[in-house]
């Protein structure tokens, strides 16, 4: 039985009001909360702070827009880990197992969860680095495994639907113009020609009134 | 291992061809039919609420599982194959409807020389025209003869677009190129999204031949011939890799499997897992049935008098060789059948193309887009051209989603993560869009399909080998295909254009199509081919095979629609004489 982590998010640091999908709750994030306590279901909390930490130098937040910080990124990445994706549940892993070329893909034995693992280990002590010293450490391990998937998961917590824990408030969304699903757009795809049609974001569970099990949740 | 009682059909795969094949047989007979799907069992009414990226379109939900099976792959016999150990250049769907359910719906035909390559490039060509190492085969039938059913296929789906040639009338809003069709599409084409706007004007001012594409995403309401209504493409953007939540995308499920559970005589198992055909060769060859693994692990033998092979087109070839059915071919002598002529559609994003103004990507549909065929016709001039064949370009607007659409950037920016790649890729999002080509891949000796003598799927069985990579021939036209893409890009006045860098070797890991075809081709002799024009097998009169697995080359247009028209023609054939008197059709 592992002992329960929290990742503590500070709603100061996270701005305005958000509504974050905590452990299947939506729970509303506003400024009168100082802090919030997220369980984690994969990480230990020094590895969700790091990971965080990572995520943000990967897409960082600034003065206009959001980040991977703001969108929950450390927090969709837990969740992904400790499901089906976590443990290659889909993915062919019989042996033998050989040193490949890139043209043939990922060979390896280690699944995403080991990959972060280990990987985190050559990150100790990143969240406490400066920004500068942090973006440092990043290069040094931008061509291997594990900082190309923290790079593919860390697009996909900020873009993901916010059912996934990522993309909190949609804000990915809004930062691309991308409205989520939408039952039709029969009116407006040939008209906008050249010109923006962004409607407002809507959620999956928004738009279609229905809960949807996402596929970190199944077994 | 148990033996079911005897069926008069057994159905190996529940896609397109299979609930094609089960419909025909089961509405217009009274044969009793079993269809025996591996994946699980799926209906319209799943696609509802599956309208979610990240599990349907990156982790790929409907696709095959691969921890129980894949295949590998090489590039050449001097290699050692290794496993494609996730999706990588095609998806092979599972479900009942197959990948039928999760495919673009893009149906244009071949165009009427494909069938007979050889001997028109021959002809027209000389001898020597085909490069020296190449297996190009007649299929033998001719467009003529397999249009009828073209057309049927047109009625099944809806087909949306306008034809270019009613027999022999060409008509300008059409593709003027394309062979001749007997009849209008059913019905009109689709919306034309705005970077679709852009390409046809652009193709326009250049001297082309701009159409709307064929799209099975249906522009509007429509009955078909067995009373399946389906309402209009909404443009919701959610397409490829998912399931239609309205309903508007052709998939087996919303028009075969209705018609199918209303006959009493058809039965669909899934979760059966079939490994073996079983046959004999004496007194009189014949295939007795299919061995199986149902859903509760049981492996079971399921004797039937009519045995049809309609797994994806891989397992298709797979199956041949795991039941050691006719002679595996060998690329060292040339002799043996089953495995030979891999081929997989080239398919490259030609052009990259970044606009000052916002594109509204996320509206479109599979299918939704606008195409030119100047370069991919019988009578092409092909003087200056060190290549043969050719192939479409495209400006398709699938409804872009941001997890596999943020971050292509134009050439000049050169950071992946941080703040500039961030502040770019932001910025370009909605302003980015790719004009495609899709050409032609021809057969050659050394593309082919064996068993690995290394890895084995979940039950202990080999794996499929591919062996298979590029020649200067594809090279060559990708080369002629980029600049005029570069140029159509300029046209339309993009800002920046990233073009394609080139054809090298075979990439087996980012998505090309799953138009991989081959391994059990139709042709007129059992010389170099598995099956018949009728698609049955040469020693073995009760067995049929269905589906990509049969066409001997690539032809640029997507498959789908040439495997249904098959599909069509053999049901005629088995209904019509077989069943009267069974035997070779050929």
């Amino acid at each position: 039985m592992r002992r329960r982590h929290f990742l503590t998010l500070s709603a100061a640091t996270l701005g305005g009001v958000l509504v974050y999908s905590l452990d299947r709750k939506a729970t509303l994030l506003a400024a009168q909360h100082k802090l919030v306590r997220v369980p984690l279901r994969f990480f230990t909390e020094t590895e969700a702070l790091i990971v965080a930490a990572a995520a943000s130098r990967v897409f960082p937040s600034d003065d206009a827009d959001p980040g991977a910080r703001e969108a929950g990124v450390a927090i969709f990445i837990d969740r992904q880990l400790a499901g089906p994706y976590g443990r290659d549940r889909f993915r062919y892993t019989q042996p033998p197992f050989e040193d490949a070329p890139r043209e043939l893909g990922y060979q390896g034995s280690s699944t995403p969860r080991q990959i972060y693992r280990n990987g985190l280990k050559s990150l100790h002590g990143f969240h406490l680095l400066s920004a500068a010293a942090q973006d440092e450490a990043l290069h040094k391990i931008e061509s291997n495994v594990f900082f190309s998937l923290l790079r593919r998961n860390t697009i996909e917590g900020m873009f993901c639907d916010p059912m996934h824990g990522g993309n909190a408030d949609m804000i990915g969304w809004q930062l691309v113009g991308f409205p989520g699903p939408r039952m039709s757009n029969f009116d407006e795809v040939d008209k906008y020609y050249g010109k923006p049609f962004r409607p407002k974001p809507m959620s999956l569970g928004q738009t279609t009134g229905s809960k949807v099990r996402p596929s970190e949740d199944e077994s | 291992m148990r033996t079911l009682l005897a069926v008069d059909a057994v159905i190996v795969g529940g896609g397109w061809a299979g609930l094609l094949m089960a419909k025909e047989l089961g509405s217009r007979t009274s044969l009793n039919i079993v269809v025996l799907e591996r994946g699980p069992s799926r209906e319209p009414a799943d696609y509802a609420t599956d309208m979610d990226e990240l599990d349907y379109a990156i982790r790929l939900r409907m696709m095959l599982d691969l921890s129980k099976e894949t295949v590998t792959f090489r590039h050449d016999v001097t290699r050692r194959a290794l496993p494609l150990r996730q999706h990588g250049a095609f998806q092979s769907g599972s479900g009942v409807g197959g990948s039928g359910e999760h495919w673009n719906a893009q149906v244009p035909r071949y165009l009427p020389d494909c069938f007979e390559l050889l001997s028109k490039t021959t002809e027209r060509y000389g001898a020597n025209a085909l490069p020296q190492d190449h297996a190009v085969r007649d299929w033998g039938i001719t467009y003529d003869e397999i249009e009828p059913y073209y057309t049927r296929m047109d009625k099944l789906l809806g087909s949306s677009g306008r034809a270019g040639n009613i027999r022999g009338k060409l008509i300008d809003e059409g593709n003027i190129f394309e062979g001749w069709r007997s009849e209008e599409y059913p019905t009109p084409p689709t919306k034309v999204p705005y970077f679709a706007a852009l390409f046809r004007d652009a193709a326009k001012s250049l001297g082309y031949h701009p159409y709307a594409a064929p799209s099975a995403n249906i522009s509007q309401a429509y009955t078909n011939p067995d009373g399946i209504s389906r309402g209009g493409c909404t443009y919701c953007g959610f397409c490829g890799r998912f399931g239609c939540m309205v309903g508007a995308k052709a998939q087996p499920t919303n028009l075969l499997l209705p018609v199918i559970q209303k006959r009493k005589n058809v039965s669909l198992r899934t979760g059966a897992w079939v490994r073996r055909i079983l046959f004999e060769s004496t007194p009189k060859s014949v295939a007795r049935g299919v061995t199986y693994v149902d859903s509760s692990g049981q492996e079971v033998f399921q004797p039937a008098s009519l045995v049809f092979l309609a797994s994806w087109t891989l397992n298709n070839t797979r199956l041949l060789l795991l039941s050691r059915i006719g002679e595996p071919y060998d690329p060292s002598t040339g002799r043996g059948t089953v495995g030979s002529n891999l081929t997989h559609q080239v398919s490259v994003g030609a052009a990259t193309a970044f606009f000052d103004q916002p594109l509204n990507r996320f509206m479109g549909s599979g299918s939704a887009g606008i195409l030119f065929s100047d370069f991919d016709r019988d009578d092409l001039d092909r003087s200056g051209l060190n290549f043969i064949r050719g192939g479409y370009f495209a400006a398709r607007c699938y409804g872009f989603q941001p997890i596999a659409a943020f971050g292509v950037l134009p050439n000049s920016i050169k950071a992946t993560w941080g703040a500039e790649w961030k502040k770019a890729s932001v910025s370009y999002y909605d302003r980015t869009a790719t004009i495609g080509f899709a050409g032609e891949h021809l057969a050659y000796k050394s593309n082919f399909m064996d068993l690995d003598p290394v890895y084995k799927d979940a039950l202990g069985d080999p794996l499929l080998r591919l062996t298979l990579d590029w020649r200067d021939n594809e090279r060559e036209m990708v080369e002629f295909a980029t600049p005029k893409a570069v140029e159509v890009a300029r046209a339309m006045r993009a800002r920046e254009i990233n073009p394609f860098p080139g054809l090298r070797s075979y990439d087996a890991v980012h998505y090309n199509s799953t138009h991989i075809q081959g391994g059990t081709i139709m042709g007129d002799s059992p010389a170099h081919s598995v099956v018949s024009p009728y698609l049955q097998h040469w020693q073995l009169p009760n067995l049929f095979i269905l589906g990509g697995s049969t066409f001997p080359q690539n032809a640029s247009a997507n498959p789908t629609p040439t495997i249904l028209a098959f599909v069509y023609r053999t049901a005629d054939a088995v209904i019509d004489r077989y069943l009267k008197h069974p035997g070779p059709l050929a």
